[in-house]
């Protein structure tokens, strides 16, 4: 019988939570790695059993685990993130030229094809391969050393690579974001890269439409049709047809477009999930009630789902990377809060339920359909 | 000359190296911030960047060191350790900044 496994990233330790095909009834294992911030978990998509994790601290510095068996025992792997050559320098908040300085992998892309091939998402702004099961990290270096590396600037959250989408039709084309820099493709393995801004409007910057420097809050793609992508920005939801070369706004009827989380529906292309958060500077949902938007058409026309959500005093945030569906018949569609909730839908939003409601504050939500 | 040294890890540090509070470990010739903690991390691999960069070996920011009731955060990595420390008599503290939540 089938079942889903959810890899839970938390502020304070990592929780895998499975239940079978019903998704009604959970088991609940952790805390993993207690005390440690746990920023993405994510599982091989050809051995599941493998699952990599990214543990950090402020105190002790970030290291990499490894499990075999599903996250029941872990090891931990190598640490050393080293830049390519020289690193030289991005610019600071203020405009300064300020040293690239390896802080943190914020995100883990296992290969679609090789469970010893996985992708880390770092900050500062850089992308890691490792092809021995994170036994050594090598720096894709063409994508910092690109040039506009030397213009890129920190978001808020730092100058983090949270965003990697593997192409399952074409092994050399790689989606990559980063706040505050933008979307970036190679279509040569991670040799060259090129920006792909295009389309993009942000007004808090001195060039709205310039060719980087837009926060790229989180990029979401549909397997069967990897040139379509659908963006959350920092304000505004983007979608394009063309692999990234152009971007048109499908904000539609939202009832605020700022957000972080994205996800498409896994067996519908055109229906995806966002959650509106009111703003910038007021990280919660609009008047205290928990909003799933979903859109059937592609963006444009929005339905709220709200069944089994919160809808009076609601004020957590739903994080970029805390969004993900399983691939079950009934797609079903999971989020984390930083109120410590996970909430799953078995039934592509219509209603949903919390799996667990009082873990720390959720960084991230990675969900495994296992057969 | 072999030198026995204990060393106090902070907690989140045992349970990542699988050891209780102090670890003992043999260190050859001069017993330094250096060499222990070259030690330490020869014997327990998974504490490499933990307590220094990897690239730098400077001290993680949110570390110090202290023995015998010094702080010997701001001592050059090279310098001697105490006396006490180097004869097994004092432990090595590697402490964590009370900070965060």
């Amino acid at each position: 019988m089938s079942s889903v496994r959810v890899l839970v990233g938390t502020k304070k330790g990592a929780f895998v939570l499975t239940a079978d095909g019903k998704r009604k009834n959970w088991d609940v294992s952790g805390p993993h790695f207690g005390g440690w911030e746990m920023y993405h978990l994510k599982g091989s998509p050809v051995d599941p059993n493998r699952v990599y994790a990214s543990q950090t601290s402020g105190w002790f510095g970030q290291l990499i685990q490894r499990s075999n068996d599903g996250g029941k025992t872990w090891e931990p792997v190598d640490n050393k993130f080293v830049y390519d050559g020289v690193p030289g320098t991005h610019q600071w908040y203020d405009g300064t030229p300020h040293p690239w300085e390896f802080k943190r992998v914020w995100h883990l892309e296992p290969s679609l094809t090789d469970p010893d091939t996985v992708y880390a998402g770092v900050e500062d702004g850089a992308l890691f391969r490792s092809t021995d099961g994170g036994q050594s990290w090598q720096e894709l270096s063409g994508l910092r050393k690109h040039d506009t590396g030397s213009r890129w600037q920190p978001g808020a959250g730092g100058l983090c690579l949270h965003t990697i989408l593997l192409d399952p039709a074409n092994p050399s084309r790689i989606y990559i974001a980063i706040s505050a820099a933008g979307a970036f493709r190679t279509d040569d393995a991670g040799e060259t890269w090129k920006p792909i801004n295009r389309g993009l409007h942000s007004q808090y910057i001195p060039a709205p439409n310039a060719e980087v420097g837009h926060c790229v809050h989180h990029i979401a793609m549909h397997p069967s049709r990897p040139n379509v992508l659908f963006m959350q920005k920092h304000w505004d939801v983007m979608r394009s047809d063309n692999g990234g070369d152009s971007w048109q706004e499908v904000s539609g009827n939202l009832p605020t477009d700022f957000g972080f989380a994205i996800d498409v529906h896994a067996h519908e292309p055109e229906t995806l999930f966002v959650v509106p958060i009111k703003s910038d500077s007021e990280h919660y949902p609009i008047d205290g009630k928990l909003q799933v938007f979903r859109s059937r058409t592609g963006g444009n026309e929005w339905e709220a789902t709200t069944k089994g959500l919160p809808q009076q005093n609601c004020y957590v945030n739903v994080l970029r990377d805390a969004m993900s569906v399983d691939s079950l018949d009934d797609c079903g569609v999971y989020f984390g809060t930083t109120g410590g909730q996970v909430y799953c839908s078995a039934d592509a939003g219509d209603s949903w339920n919390p799996i667990v409601r009082d873990l720390p504050a959720v960084l991230s939500v990675e969900v495994q359909t296992l057969r | 000359m072999t030198a026995t040294v204990r060393i106090e890890l902070p907690a989140h540090l045992r349970t990542l190296a699988g050891v209780g509070r102090e670890v003992t470990l043999e260190i050859d010739g001069a017993v330094t911030q250096r060499s222990a903690l070259d030690a330490l991390e020869a014997r327990y691999p998974m504490l490499r960047g933990t307590i220094r960069d990897q690239v730098t070996q400077q001290r993680r920011p949110f570390l110090r060191f202290f023995a015998c009731q010094e702080d010997l955060s701001h001592d050059s990595p090279d310098a001697p350790l105490p006396e006490a420390v180097v004869s097994g008599k004092e432990p090595l503290i590697v402490l964590g900044a009370i900070a965060g939540g």
